[in-house]
């Protein structure tokens, strides 16, 4: 992938963000930081993607662990919080 | 002719070769494209807190696919991931399950950090294994440089946020060296120069890189007040995401470009929107100090003689036959955890008839939205929750005004006085309402630093004490009545 291509993928995909992302009222602020936090974690694609060599193996394996710990909690705790929003029954 | 057969069987072989990854490939790529639909879904299902549980899922369920399609073409030995998810996934699923809900800010933090520094392991390893390999060294190792930077300023950042957020005693006053400005630039100077240095595809250069970026983040968080704590957890917010953006640019990969970039957006949205509630710049927020312009002396002046303290009976008794009521949380119900204790005195109050609304000022608490989830706990309805555009104009029409633990965010000097540092700052109309029940330990000034004429405005009464002690009272004056 050439770095044009690349990069015009990425300023699309901020605008998108901005788009979706001004619509998220107040309240659910917090969720939102959290889940987008968990979404960040997508790096754990690129750290089973790395590796090579001892230390290449050993940064690999340490960044599968954090970003993993970065998907899980971050979704869990998400799941968590929104399941006490309720509307006024 | 037996040579010419083992030749087309050598091609043959080699077309397949020269296909299989290709198919490969493409399916990976398939499986990403799924994943990007699914989050950008997932992201706008929390728009609303009807779809908002379905949007997580689906957030969920596209790295599951993206993680999934990746297991399929990683070379990584299978004993090494597994462990590795293990190990991080046993860790989130108690650090999901065990935190408190006032303790949100700090897991949001610390989950940032932890995002912040996997892109920075994999632009090490990548690094490492020799950007020579990519098709554009250049890109690949500038990319890995700013990964290094912006990931490590993260990680550190996040982890001091973290600490001041669990006021952890070393970490809780504000704290700068002199000519620190100075040093921070100095710092990210050499930085970008160093990623410069990595586009000829040596590697060295980032290990000095991701070090100094390590001691830039401490630097750079260790100067902000825990009341700006909103806008620097937003910032790393974004941070995380443009680590792992970066990293995706290291090695090519869409679904880490845009998913970094989505979260990228998210945070600098949530950052300009904490930042306009407190009027104030981002780099007056990152870098400025507060002007405490305002002595001591003028605190006496203020309240000098015209403060009312009242009792929770006292309170009890005028809330006896109200309409509406308003209750306004700040950070100090955060603190004194007592967010049920209102919740039992709401229900009580609509027992008897009268409307209870919950102003949410944007900065109140320490990270955007803190309030709405700490009063979801307690099963507060969300549609009680009102914002502050939403709420400002109908203080008129409110009997009484229960303040708890907030004191900046209902100054009415901001609207009046321009010369005040909190001037022009977007406050909470509290003031309007018929009476105003201040709950608070003190007089003592909010993070501003400066007195709160309202304390000794006539229709404003003061409750001193821990606030849910003061509401337990409250709950138990309400009942006898």
């Amino acid at each position: 992938m050439d770095i044009l291509t690349a990069l015009t993928i990425f300023v699309l995909a901020v605008f998108v963000g901005f788009e979706i992302i001004t619509k998220v009222p107040p309240t659910l602020h917090t969720p939102l930081m959290s889940g987008s936090n968990a979404i960040s974690g997508i790096t754990l694609v690129g750290a089973l993607l790395a590796g090579g060599g001892f230390w290449g193996g050993l940064f690999g394996f340490l960044a599968i662990v954090f970003a993993t710990l970065n998907v899980v909690g971050g979704f869990l705790v998400t799941h968590r919080m929104l399941g006490m929003f309720k509307k006024k029954v | 002719m037996i040579d010419i057969l083992i030749n087309n069987l050598l091609l043959a072989q080699e077309s397949i070769e020269l296909v299989a990854p290709k198919n490969a490939n493409q399916f990976v790529q398939v499986g990403y494209l799924v994943a990007i639909v699914l989050f950008i879904s997932g992201i706008k299902g929390l728009t609303h807190p009807r779809t908002a549980v379905r949007g997580n899922q689906l957030g969920a369920l596209g790295m599951l696919v993206a993680v999934l399609v990746t297991l399929y073409a990683t070379e990584v030995s299978p004993i090494v991931w597994l462990a590795g998810m293990i190990v991080g996934t046993a860790g989130g699923v108690w650090l999901a399950r065990t935190v408190q809900m006032t303790q949100m800010p700090q897991l949001v933090a610390l989950f940032n950090g932890f995002g912040g520094i996997a892109s920075v392991l994999v632009a090490g390893a990548e690094v490492l294994r020799g950007t020579g390999e990519s098709t554009n060294i250049a890109v690949a190792g500038f990319a890995a440089g700013l990964t290094g930077l912006i990931g490590s300023v993260t990680f550190t950042g996040s982890l001091v946020a973290a600490a001041k957020l669990q006021e952890l005693p070393q970490f809780k006053k504000p704290f700068s060296i002199g000519g620190q400005k100075i040093i921070n630039a100095l710092l990210l100077a050499i930085g970008l120069l160093l990623a410069l240095e990595l586009c000829d595809g040596t590697a060295w250069e980032y290990f000095p890189l991701v070090l100094l970026a390590l001691v830039l983040g401490v630097f750079l968080v260790t100067p902000i007040g825990g009341a700006d704590m909103p806008v620097v957890i937003a910032l790393l917010n974004s941070y995380s995401g443009l680590a792992a953006a970066a990293a995706g640019f290291v090695i090519s990969n869409n679904v880490l470009i845009v998913a970094g970039a989505l979260v990228g957006a998210s945070g600098l949205i949530l950052t300009n929107i904490m930042c306009k509630a407190m009027n104030r710049s981002l780099t007056n927020v990152l870098f400025g100090k507060f002007e405490v312009t305002t002595s001591a002396a003028d605190a006496d002046e203020v309240y000098a003689g015209k403060i009312k303290s009242t009792s929770a009976d006292e309170v009890a008794m005028l809330l006896d036959g109200v309409q509406r009521v308003v209750v306004v949380p700040g950070y100090g119900l955060a603190v004194a955890q007592a967010q049920h204790v209102v919740r039992e005195m709401a229900n009580l109050l609509e027992a008897e008839g009268v409307t209870v609304e919950y102003a949410i000022h944007p900065v109140a608490g320490r990270m955007p939205g803190h309030m709405n989830v700490l009063l979801a706990e307690a099963d507060v309805p969300y549609d009680q929750l009102k914002e502050m555009d939403e709420i400002n104009p109908t203080f008129s029409q409110c009997d009484v005004a229960i303040v708890i633990g907030a004191n900046d965010v209902v100054n009415p000097v901001a609207n009046t006085d321009p010369t005040s540092p909190i001037a022009g700052m977007p406050i909470l109309n509290v003031h309007e309402a018929r009476t105003v029940v201040m709950i608070k330990r003190s007089l003592s000034p909010g993070f501003a630093g400066i007195p709160n004429p309202l304390f000794a405005a006539d229709n404003c009464l003061m409750l001193f004490g821990d606030g849910k002690k003061v509401l337990m009272e409250l709950v138990a004056a309400l009942k006898e009545n």
